[in-house]
């Protein structure tokens, strides 16, 4: 089963094999019926009826695993079966299956034979809609779980607890019983730790709704009097659940805090993490505290750095990057822990190095880049291009002793030291300029080791805007006038056009005849548009004379302040007071927007417009009459609908009774809109419009039409209804594709919208 | 909260696979497959320990080749999944004994019986083994047969087995969970100190960073929990400033105690009293800094010149600082060489030695089996560099070395004792020290 094998014919017997008495086998039996049932959801309803009597079983274990077994069964489609009355239906079932076992029939036809001849529950697994219990169920659970809340063995309630939160994910998305929250909320103050942590959890998935599980004063200082009994999970998610909670008055807060603080040396991280974050929040208003946290938690988080399991010590690297950010140079006396051990992995590795170049300061300057020169030559050239470039950065506030280390491993005439040591110098002397001449002076003998884009680029850079002060730049230079033909990378060839200009200005007597060749070249013979572009460009530029070209292109070579403001970065710890121990640090800044940006919302899209942060982040993108933005927005996921798609009315009418309707939404509309300018703007994102009703009939249609790059074709009903200030929108789609289908939605929406603005 | 755990092999085969949540429905089975199709194919600069897809994580730490992956949504603490997936595999290591891709595979029912005791609905119910072991009923299989004939092969002590005083190596490895009716033939404690040596020497031979990192790890097969008393060594610090003994304290920087042990004797006696379950359980860790008070176990004295012919010459002399009667085993130094290089000539100090050029990294690996305490050994190379500068000498070195040294530990620490109260039959009790190189790095 875990190999993937299909196992599903054996259900009909392994419904029988539950009845067993022995706890092994129960066992093995309600692991296989739990992932079996989403395929077969009438032969599981056959298992209910034991796993009942497995409820009264003298054994708290067996109750136990009953319940929990009952609770996670998990159902596919609308089902009928269990539809009927509860009782009868679940016997019938239930002596019909096992007859069927016992007369040997094939499950498949046994399923037919159950009276469901168009199979509603065997549909493709790619069509399956999210997995979702059957209506009907519950009525069987709901006594079994009431009484399993009630039972005297702790481990009974605490399946008992967990398995309201299942029948959650059966009701969907029906009333919540307000008696059976009572009934959690009140055992909160059970005796089991567990039957405690797991209410708060199973409040937290009843109420999400309603922003999850209250914690008011009463219930924060319970749980608070409970931690000791906590185990380390119960601790840090108590603790967790804590941060919610709004102390009155100062007073309360520091006898919270004080209450909490032995939770800060605790041998667990992820407790001494959790208890960081709240003394954090709770703090947020003395930031004396809050720094005096951060120093206690020094001593763990250091011990995490160096622990044994590498995935830990990651995570801690992560976070001490993100306390560094606010307090620069807390770490500074612990440098030595930051120095890599040769046995670590890459990752690791370089999230060191960004560590040490964030702590370095006057005292430990030395022994830092002492080290990092020594991974500089690290066989791996990921790490020491990484090591080049820590250095550089440092450079901006120790500039003699990084150039220095910087042009000494010049000498190396190794491809990646060099190239990654330019592209360094390129960085620093925008940042530095007092560093000009040391650079300069270093740079003639390194064009040779130079292969890669990058690398050409950034000395191509140097050697035009500072060509005045390396003697040979305009030979280095002609040397790759001579072999561009040969030369692979554009962008090499541009940054080449724009250098070889730069120095003409400087040196124009040894510059002229190859600058002419090189426009030559460029303009006569190169294929690439953007080159002969740039090349064009400065040809017609020179042609205007020389004062023009000085106007346009000496514009500054360096700019120091911005070194400064990448320097004043340093974020008040509020900031990310409530990133602490959450997945935002470990991915770090970008990324993590990136990850929650691609996220897909929430499944139901009957909600308002312009709840989620990416719709908002887009309609920010659009100022109003501008609509050519929208052309540049979406690209940002993943979806790219293609500009020429022509289907005719009928080809449309075909398709749009054939599909299944995917997805349904009703956006707000203020009805002052002429059709034309919607059509104009869809036009602009490529939806396409079949068919439209004229200005002012009610009800007010329209018929549209999109496909991606896939193949996948979208089509779009629009209503107005004239009582109606909402406009109905249905989509349906060609082929089941989730998330293309919510950018696809998120893309109209942000249209309709801004049109929506616009008429306003 | 967790949706799914899954346990693939280096292959990427599953061996495990369990949801608890079914949010993902028929996709749930190709999660795995996804994960692991983007763990081969990760970018170089991208961490591969958390991985967002799709809405959801993968965190997964690797042991012993193996992945042991969770997925979950974005509201959870890395901290805590991180350790909760470190404190799996010690869980199953406890019951399954070693673990292996063939291991995992023949107890897949335990462990679904066990992962099912310790999450429900993805939250967290319960790791400890003595609440856990109540609700096993399904055998650990074990992979071989315990046998004489692998004493060597595996674990703590390679060598030194042939001595009476040392459990067998293997002993401590075999899964806590006894096979019903063999209750009471294996009643055994040990008590490892284990530490981790950290070190960077510079070029002339002073010490610039040197950390040991220290555990001392029970492991424990009695059946019955009665309260243990451990002793330290009576000279034990904490902190610079804390003053015992006459000198000759044994010194750390910082010491955490796991939170079931009772420390109202610590004080006084240096005793830490703990009531221990079956499995394994850390009682202590503590750190050391940049003093320590015995010296480094190794130094290198490195010659390089050019012999007339334009060879490179390396004279490489180690000297082993241990004290006579201790031992280094399995020790291997790594020498970074001009990538250059084409050819390597040895002259080693003894025949169970060997050398050789890795031509991947372009570093000599020179291998001692055994270094015993104050002995000095000794290394000729000579490399073929063609067109050898002054600047490609500088791609020469650090060393790295690695190796283990039984019966030793770093800091001074030493186990005075382990008693246990009650009757006679009193069961094994085995005090085992080892301290192995994190990192030792030596600078040319």
């Amino acid at each position: 089963m875990a190999q993937g094998a299909d196992v599903s014919g054996l259900f009909p017997e392994m419904v029988k094999a539950s009845a067993a008495a022995d706890v092994v086998q129960k066992k093995l039996v309600s692991l296989y019926v739990r992932a079996q049932a989403p395929r077969q959801p009438q032969l599981a309803l056959l298992a209910v009826n034991t796993l009942r009597k497995d409820c009264a079983h003298p054994s708290p274990a067996v109750r136990g695993l009953a319940l929990r077994s009952m609770c996670g069964l998990r159902w596919v489609g609308s089902g009928r079966a269990g539809g009927g009355e509860p009782g009868r239906g679940c016997e019938g079932r239930g002596g019909g299956g096992l007859g069927w076992a016992g007369g040997g029939a094939r499950p498949g036809q046994a399923g037919a034979g159950g009276g469901s001849p168009t199979g509603p529950w065997r549909r493709p697994a790619d069509a399956r809609p999210p997995a979702r219990r059957m209506p009907g169920i519950q009525e069987y659970l709901q006594q079994p779980l009431l009484s399993g809340l009630r039972d005297k063995a702790s481990y009974v309630r605490r399946a008992a607890v967990l398995g309201c939160a299942k029948m959650l994910q059966l009701q969907g998305d029906s009333e919540v019983d307000g008696a059976l929250v009572n009934e959690l909320y009140s055992l909160l103050r059970d005796q089991d730790p567990i039957v405690v942590v797991n209410c708060l959890r199973a409040l937290e998935e009843i109420l999400k709704k309603e922003g999850g599980v209250v914690i008011n004063k009463p219930i924060a200082h319970h749980l608070l009097n409970r931690m000791a009994d906590l185990d380390q999970w119960g601790q840090s998610e108590v603790l967790t659940f804590l941060l919610r909670y709004k102390p009155r008055s100062e007073e309360e807060l520091f006898d919270i805090l004080n209450l909490l603080d032995g939770y800060l040396k605790s041998s667990s991280p992820s407790v001494v993490m959790a208890a960081t974050k709240l003394f954090l929040v709770l703090a947020r208003e003395y930031p004396h505290v809050q720094e005096d946290v951060l120093v206690r938690v020094k001593g763990p988080l250091l011990s995490a750095c160096t622990s044994e399991s590498r995935e830990l010590c990651f995570t801690a690297l992560c976070h001490v990057r993100q306390i560094l950010g606010s307090l620069p140079g807390h770490f500074s006396s612990h440098y030595k822990k930051f120095f890599c051990s040769y046995s670590e992995p890459h990752y690791i590795k370089c999230q060191k190095m960004e560590v040490l170049c964030e702590l370095v300061n006057d005292e430990n300057v030395q022994q830092v880049l002492e080290e990092l020169k020594g991974y500089c030559t690290d066989v791996s050239v990921e790490l020491a291009q990484g090591a080049i470039f820590a250095i550089g950065n440092i450079a901006r506030t120790y500039t003699e002793q990084c150039v220095g280390i910087l042009t000494e491993l010049l000498g190396l005439q190794q491809e990646h030291i060099t190239s990654a040591v330019v592209q360094a110098f390129r960085d620093l002397v925008w940042l530095c300029p007092q560093c000009t001449d040391a650079v300069c002076r270093a740079l003639p003998s390194c064009e040779d080791t130079i292969q890669d884009s990058e690398g050409k680029q950034a000395l191509i850079w140097l050697l035009g805007a500072h060509g005045e002060k390396v003697p040979n730049a305009p030979y280095v230079l002609e040397d790759f006038v001579e072999n561009v033909k040969s030369e692979m990378f554009p962008a090499v060839k541009m940054e080449l056009l724009t250098a070889l200009v730069r120095l003409f200005l400087s040196r124009p007597a040894e510059c002229q005849d190859m600058l002419g060749r090189l426009l030559y070249y460029c303009i006569e013979e190169e294929m690439d548009m953007a080159v002969r572009d740039r090349g064009l460009f400065y040809y017609r530029l020179l042609q205007s004379g020389v004062e023009e070209v000085k106007r346009v292109l000496c514009s500054p070579k360096s700019d120091p302040s911005l070194g400064l403001l990448e320097d004043q970065t340093e974020r008040s710890v509020n900031t990310w007071a409530s990133e602490f121990n959450t997945l935002a640090p470990v991915y770090g800044r970008e990324r993590w927007a990136l990850v929650t940006a691609h996220q897909p919302a929430e499944p139901s899209y009957t909600c308002s417009p312009c709840t989620d942060s990416r719709n908002r982040d887009t309609e920010s993108l659009i100022s109003e009459g501008n609509k050519e933005v929208l052309k540049v927005h979406p690209d940002t996921s993943s979806l790219t609908l293609i500009p020429d798609v022509y289907l005719t009315a009928e080809q449309f009418e075909k398709t749009w009774l054939s599909l299944e309707m995917s997805c349904h939404l009703s956006l707000p509309w203020c009805g002052t809109v002429h059709p034309d300018t919607i059509q104009t703007a869809l036009h602009v994102v490529h939806i396409h419009t079949i068919a439209m009703s004229k200005a002012g009939v009610q009800p007010w249609k329209a018929y549209l039409s999109a496909q991606d790059d896939t193949g996948c074709l979208f089509l779009t009903e629009l209503l107005l209804e004239a009582a109606d200030s909402e406009m109905q929108v249905s989509v349906k789609q060609s082929e089941a594709k989730p998330e293309a289908l919510q950018t696809f939605v998120s893309a109209l929406r942000t249209v309709m919208g801004t049109v929506a603005g616009l008429g306003s | 909260m967790l949706s799914q755990i899954f346990i693939l092999s280096s292959k990427g085969d599953r061996l495990i696979h369990k949801d608890f949540r079914g949010e993902t429905c028929g996709t749930s089975m190709d999660l795995a497959d996804t994960f692991y199709r983007r763990i081969t194919s990760l970018p170089g600069d991208q961490a591969p320990v958390f991985m967002a897809h799709e809405g959801r994580h993968f965190v997964h730490v690797r042991h012993a080749g193996l992945y042991f992956v969770a997925t979950t949504t974005a509201d959870a603490s890395p901290f805590t999944l991180v350790e909760f997936l470190n404190r799996l595999v010690t869980l199953l290591r406890d019951f399954c004994g070693p673990l292996s891709e063939k291991n995992v595979s023949l107890n897949f029912a335990l462990i679904y019986e066990l992962l099912d005791e310790m999450l429900d609905y993805g939250y967290v119910q319960t790791t400890a083994p003595e609440v856990l072991r109540n609700f096993m009923h399904t055998e650990p299989v074990a992979t071989k047969p315990f046998s004489l004939l692998d004493l060597g092969s595996i674990g703590l002590f390679g060598a030194e087995t042939q001595q009476s005083r040392v459990a067998p190596s293997s002993a401590a490895s075999r899964p806590v969970l006894p096979p019903r009716g063999e209750q009471g033939t294996r009643n055994e404690v040990f008590v490892d100190v284990v530490e981790r040596l950290t070190v960077v020497i510079a070029a002339n031979g002073t010490p610039m960073k040197v950390d040991v990192q220290g555990e001392i790890r029970l492991k424990c097969y009695l059946p019955s929990c009665v309260e243990m008393r451990i002793g330290l060594t009576e000279e034990f610090c904490v902190g610079k400033s804390e003053l015992r003994g006459y000198g000759t304290a044994v010194r750390v920087d910082e010491c955490a105690f796991h939170s079931s042990i009772k420390l109202d004797e610590f004080e006084s006696g240096r005793v830490l009293k703990v009531t221990p379950s079956q499995g394994e359980l850390t009682l202590m860790q503590y750190q050391l800094a940049d003093d320590i008070p015995s010296p480094l176990p190794f130094r290198l004295f490195p010659t390089v010149d050019q012999d007339p012919t334009g060879r490179l010459r390396l004279y490489l002399k180690l000297r082993c600082d241990l004290p006579p009667k201790s031992q280094a085993l399995n020790v291997r130094l790594q020498l970074p060489v001009p990538k250059g290089v084409s050819s390597l000539a040895q002259e080693l100090s003894s025949p169970e030695q060997t050398a050789e050029l890795q031509p991947g990294t372009k570093s000599i690996h020179w291998d001692i089996p055994r270094c015993q305490g104050g002995s000095q050994l000794s290394a000729l190379f000579k490399l073929e560099v063609p067109g050898l500068s002054r600047a490609s000498l500088l791609e020469l070195g650090p060393a790295n070395l690695a190796f283990e040294l039984p019966a030793h530990t770093c800091s001074g620490l030493h186990v005075r004792f382990v008693r246990l109260p009650g009757p006679a039959g009193a069961p094994q009790r085995w005090v085992r020290y080892l301290t192995h190189s994190d990192s030792y790095v030596l600078r040319l």
